[in-house]
């Protein structure tokens, strides 16, 4: 129940800003830092994106299982991964989530309901489908979110998931974030239908559309849809129409969008804004909320960047552990 | 005509045994022969012994050839008096060769089964030989089972109706052993006596199996006419404790083979067979937890936990105590200081396993122990 | 107890004893049951070769029939196992891994190790592999060095149904992603099998038949080909060691050394293509651990390099056959 003219909550609007701003304190922070070399490898950064992320795993609980993406900082933060683990984790040491092991594409935490961000486009939504499956036997009402961008929708691993879904009746959400472009290629090209609803339709599931830009609409939308599978209702697919800040991955010149694209999106499609925007002028939330926790989020981030600079590397014994359980 | 000619036939040891390879001929042709002599070395791929004759006479001819593998019941070689021609010899084993039938081929399956009984929860494995009016029963060690007295089945039926049981816990009986003490044991076969509506039994028990036979003795005196305690638990303190550890804990048949080599005075009849099956066993469900609740009753450290000496001095049942002097897990000693009125018969030659090892001597120390 | 059963009836009657004793035990696969929403008989097929048959009525609800989507099914299977469940999951023929190798060697391989060690993933993937029924190359193969070659799954090949029940229940136990590879012209071999439940473990091999001339080693099918070849040679008085591998990952090449060394010799039996096989491998590593023990080269038994033919003539001369096992044998022998 709320107090106050939005559908939420003081303390869940305060949460979900909390959630939204640390997932773009974390994503600056890490545009900065991989911009000195320090960061090994590959990032891929959800800045942009936070109010799909968030609008949805408001809705979660720790015993429901998400899959993500090669851009996985966002849901890790939203579900619920400890962020001083997973900087650890960007900076390859001992102390990450995943022991250096992972790395910013596999950053996972099953105790959260994590089931990894992804490297492979698209295998994450058999994987939804299976803790769905699991869902069912263990009779918690418990849920799988399936996330994927514009380019995964295209892979048989998704296609053949929508199918198995519907057929088996399960408890699992398709989230189809569709940023406009799959690395280079945007979506009017790659897909064939207009819209993610359709082919919902087409393999036997509801969909919606919603504007992925808007904490709000992204709520109320995948609350109803997350509400219906943990009531038996079945599987849905959600399509977030947003926009990232970012190229594909850091160091994406991003010639292949418009010359002013990225800075016209900055100012008029930023989620976060539009969300303080929506909170204080409700007067849902005051300035002096909002500014205690950009305070706190600050502190953290700092601290998180400052600890993994310093933390342990792991070392020859580590490469060979963890392999199996035994063997 | 025949009847003058016996034959040496391929035996069976065991229920499982379809054909042995034949091995060294101890005796040579011509050569006068006792009955329960050893004459020929048979390896099966559970275990080697040699075949003991039951007949008298001269060993006249050695059929089978060193090297050659027969099947259960096939012609080994013959005995007879001086009197019959070698012919007549050609002739009759001419004549058994042709009419020979491999068991397995045979129409009837003459194999003794095995039988259950279900006692409470518990599926008792037993097989019953003979039909003799007075009942035996034979109960193994720790880890065994009822086939532990394969080289004796069939010695010991002459005078009683032998039973051979799994105990709970091993074989193919219920792998439940309650609290793991004897007492649960020993309760445990008196019902099954019940069952069998047997009052009064002679008893052979070896190792741990001669402690349950003791314990039944302790609390059911009535029901026990003698006790045979082969390299029996519970007459002492001391223990291979290291060997039942071993036995218990071990995963793999590198690890169990040097523990089971520690059972007999011959080591080299630990086949891998021998150790695979033993392995088997162990590894059903339950089994393991078993054998550790057993052994968590039976032995503290390396001592025994239940003595039951006393037993063999406060009753009135003979008694007769058979031991290895090589026996590695159960010391000889125990044997040496038993009240007066209990036969003792130790085997120089023997290990723990004596009743296989040396079957022959002890089927005919017991054989005669039961005539008086 | 044991009584003589088939290969067909021991996996199933693991999964029998496994799904009773353990409820997130779950079947599923292309026509595991047979007749999924059509009008006939529910349990229809119980599986392609018939394993899975009778356990619907018990089982209900935790058979599940899929639709033809490997990269779904086998990676929901995966998924589930993730988070609780142990699931069984059949990938028909190995021929098809290339439709879900992904969720297979991407995935559930590399959750352990890629999450840092906190994943478990106890899937059994079951599979059939293997020629000799003209069912061509799409449908014959035995891919088994595809997935030895991936850390982080198992891989298992009984060839024996006391192997195979023992096998797939340990299987099924184990917290780790298992391949469960059944050679398809095996089902009816018989064997002694205990009725009640036991596992063996991963990592031992089992001799079948000890001798000190040469050493074969084998996996599958291709063991009982090793034996027959045995027997032919020991009416010469030739005396093999036949080994059978159980598990290709992990392997025991513990035993297979120790009898090198004994007898100096080694022929190797693989039913898979020659190239980066499982029996390249395990020559390597005996060349590299037992080289002063060899008596003679290490003699390789594999069909060439190419798929797997249709004609019965043609498939004949692809596969391993115990002559062809006696001539390398033989070989070794030369000296």
């Amino acid at each position: 129940m709320s107090d106050n003219a939005l559908p939420l909550s003081k303390d869940k609007l305060l949460r979900a800003y909390r959630m939204m701003k640390t997932i773009r304190e974390f994503e600056e922070r890490v545009h900065v830092e991989f911009a000195t070399g320090d960061l090994p490898g590959f990032v891929h950064l959800y800045a942009g994106e936070e109010a799909a992320g968030a609008g949805i795993m408001m809705h979660l609980r720790q015993e429901d299982y998400i899959s993500s993406t090669h851009r996985g900082h966002g849901h890790c933060i939203a579900k619920g991964v400890d962020v001083k683990g997973m900087v650890a984790e960007l900076y390859g040491r001992s102390s990450g989530t995943c022991h250096g092991k992972g790395g910013s594409m596999h950053i996972a935490d099953l105790d959260m309901g994590m089931m990894g961000a992804n490297g492979i486009l698209g295998a994450g939504a058999p994987l939804a489908c299976g803790a769905a499956l699991a869902s069912k036997y263990k009779k918690d009402g418990s849920v799988g979110i399936s996330f994927l961008g514009d380019g995964a929708s295209n892979a048989g691993n998704f296609l053949e998931s929508l199918n198995l879904a519907a057929v088996w009746d399960l408890p699992v959400i398709f989230v189809v974030e569709n940023n406009g472009y799959a690395q280079a290629t945007s979506r009017d090209y790659a897909v064939a239908v207009d819209s993610y609803v359709d082919r919902a339709l087409g393999f036997g599931m509801p969909g919606v559309t919603v504007d992925g830009t808007d904490f709000f609409a992204v709520y109320e939308a995948s609350g109803e849809i997350i509400s219906r599978a943990r009531d038996g209702g079945g599987p849905s697919l959600l399509e977030c129409n947003m926009i990232r800040f970012y190229g594909h991955f850091e160091g994406d010149a991003q010639t292949y969008r418009g010359s002013d694209e990225v800075e016209k999106i900055r100012k008029n499609r930023d989620c976060l804004k539009k969300f303080v925007q929506q909170v204080t002028q409700t007067d849902a939330l005051n300035k002096s909320d909002l500014d205690g926790i950009d305070q706190e989020i600050s502190v953290l981030i700092n601290e998180a960047f400052d600890e993994a600079q310093k933390a342990p590397r792991p070392t020859e014994t580590d490469l060979l552990s963890d392999v199996y359980i035994n063997y | 005509m025949s009847s003058n000619i016996k034959v040496i036939t391929m035996p069976k040891w065991g229920l499982t045994m379809k054909e042995g390879s034949v091995g060294d001929w101890l005796i040579e042709e011509g050569i006068t022969v006792d009955s329960g002599m050893e004459v020929v070395e048979v390896e099966t791929d559970k275990i080697t012994s040699a075949v003991e004759v039951s007949d008298s006479g001269i060993l006249r001819r050695t059929v089978a050839v060193s090297g050659e593998t027969l099947p259960v019941g096939a012609l080994l070689g013959v005995i007879t008096e001086e009197e019959v021609s070698d012919e007549e010899l050609d002739d009759f084993i001419q004549k058994f060769q042709d009419n020979f039938v491999p068991e397995e081929d045979s129409e009837e399956d003459s194999a003794p089964k095995t039988e259950t009984v279900q006692i409470g929860e518990l599926t008792l494995n037993f097989l019953r030989q003979g039909d003799a009016e007075k009942a035996a029963f034979l109960l193994h060690g720790f880890g065994g089972d009822l086939n532990n007295w394969l080289f004796n089945h069939q010695a010991l039926i002459s005078n009683r109706t032998v039973i051979t049981i799994d105990l709970p816990g091993h074989g193919s009986s219920s792998k439940d052993v309650g609290n793991g003490s004897f007492g649960f044991m020993a309760e445990t076969i008196l019902q099954f006596m019940k069952e069998l509506d047997i009052m009064e039994a002679d008893w052979v028990g070896h190792s741990m199996g001669g402690a349950i036979a003791l314990q039944l003795a302790k609390s059911h005196p009535e029901m026990v006419r003698s006790l045979t305690l082969i390299g029996s638990a519970g007459l002492g303190e001391e223990i291979n404790g290291d060997y039942l550890r071993g036995f218990t804990q071990s995963q793999s048949r590198r690890e169990l083979k040097p523990f089971v080599q520690q059972l007999f005075k011959d080591s080299s009849l630990v086949t891998r067979q021998l150790v695979e099956d033993l392995l088997k066993f162990k590894r059903i469900d339950g089994v393991q937890v078993c054998l550790q609740t057993i052994m968590d009753c039976f032995i503290d450290g390396d001592k025994q936990v239940e003595i039951l000496t006393n037993v063999l001095e406060s009753q009135d049942i003979p008694a007769l105590v058979i031991w290895g002097k090589e026996d590695r897990i159960l010391p000889v000693d125990h044997a040496g200081s038993l009240p007066n009125q209990v036969q003792v018969k130790i085997l120089e030659d023997g290990g723990h396993m004596v009743q296989m090892e040396n079957a022959s001597e002890v089927n005919r120390i017991i054989n005669k122990f039961w005539e008086i | 107890m044991a009584r003589n059963i088939t290969i067909r009836e021991a996996i199933r009657e693991a999964f029998d004893q496994e799904m009773e004793r353990d409820s997130t035990v779950i079947l599923m696969g292309e026509d595991i049951v047979g007749g999924a929403g059509s009008p006939g008989e529910d349990d229809a097929w119980g599986g392609v070769m018939g394993i899975h048959k009778g356990l619907f009525g018990k089982y209900g609800k935790r058979m599940l029939d899929t639709p033809l989507s490997e990269s779904a099914y086998i990676g929901a299977a995966i998924g589930a196992a993730a988070c609780g469940m142990r699931p069984v999951a059949e990938l028909m023929f190995i021929d098809f891994l290339g439709v879900c190798f992904d969720q297979i060697f991407n995935q559930a391989a590399k959750f352990r190790y890629m999450f840092g060690g906190k994943a478990e993933t106890p899937v059994v993937i079951r599979t059939m592999y293997g020629a000799g029924i003209s069912a061509a190359s799409q449908h014959s193969q035995t891919l088994t060095p595809i997935f030895t070659h991936i850390p982080g799954i198992k891989v298992v090949c009984p060839s024996t149904p006391y192997d195979a029940k023992g096998l797939m229940i340990q299987s099924i136990r184990d917290n780790d992603p298992v391949i469960f590879c059944e050679h398809k012209n095996i089902y009816d071999f018989s064997g002694d099998v205990p009725t009640e439940s036991y596992t063996i473990p991963f990592a031992e091999a089992n001799i079948l038949r000890e001798g000190s001339d040469v050493t074969i080693v084998s996996y599958g099918l291709m063991v009982h080909r090793a034996v027959e070849a045995a027997n032919q040679l020991a009416k010469d008085g030739i005396e093999c060691e036949v080994i059978d591998l159980r598990t290709l990952s992990p392997i025991d090449m513990e035993t297979v050394i120790e009898s090198v060394e004994n007898t100096g010799k080694l022929v190797v039996v693989d039913e898979a293509n020659p190239r980066c096989s499982i029996a390249s491998d395990i020559s390597a590593t005996v060349a590299q651990q037992a080289f002063n023990d060899l008596k003679a080269p290490i003699e390789m038994v594999t069909p060439p390099h190419t798929p797997v033919p249709f004609s019965p003539d043609l498939e004949s001369f692809y596969l391993p056959s115990s002559e062809k096992i006696v001539k390398s044998v033989q070989k070794t022998l030369i000296n």
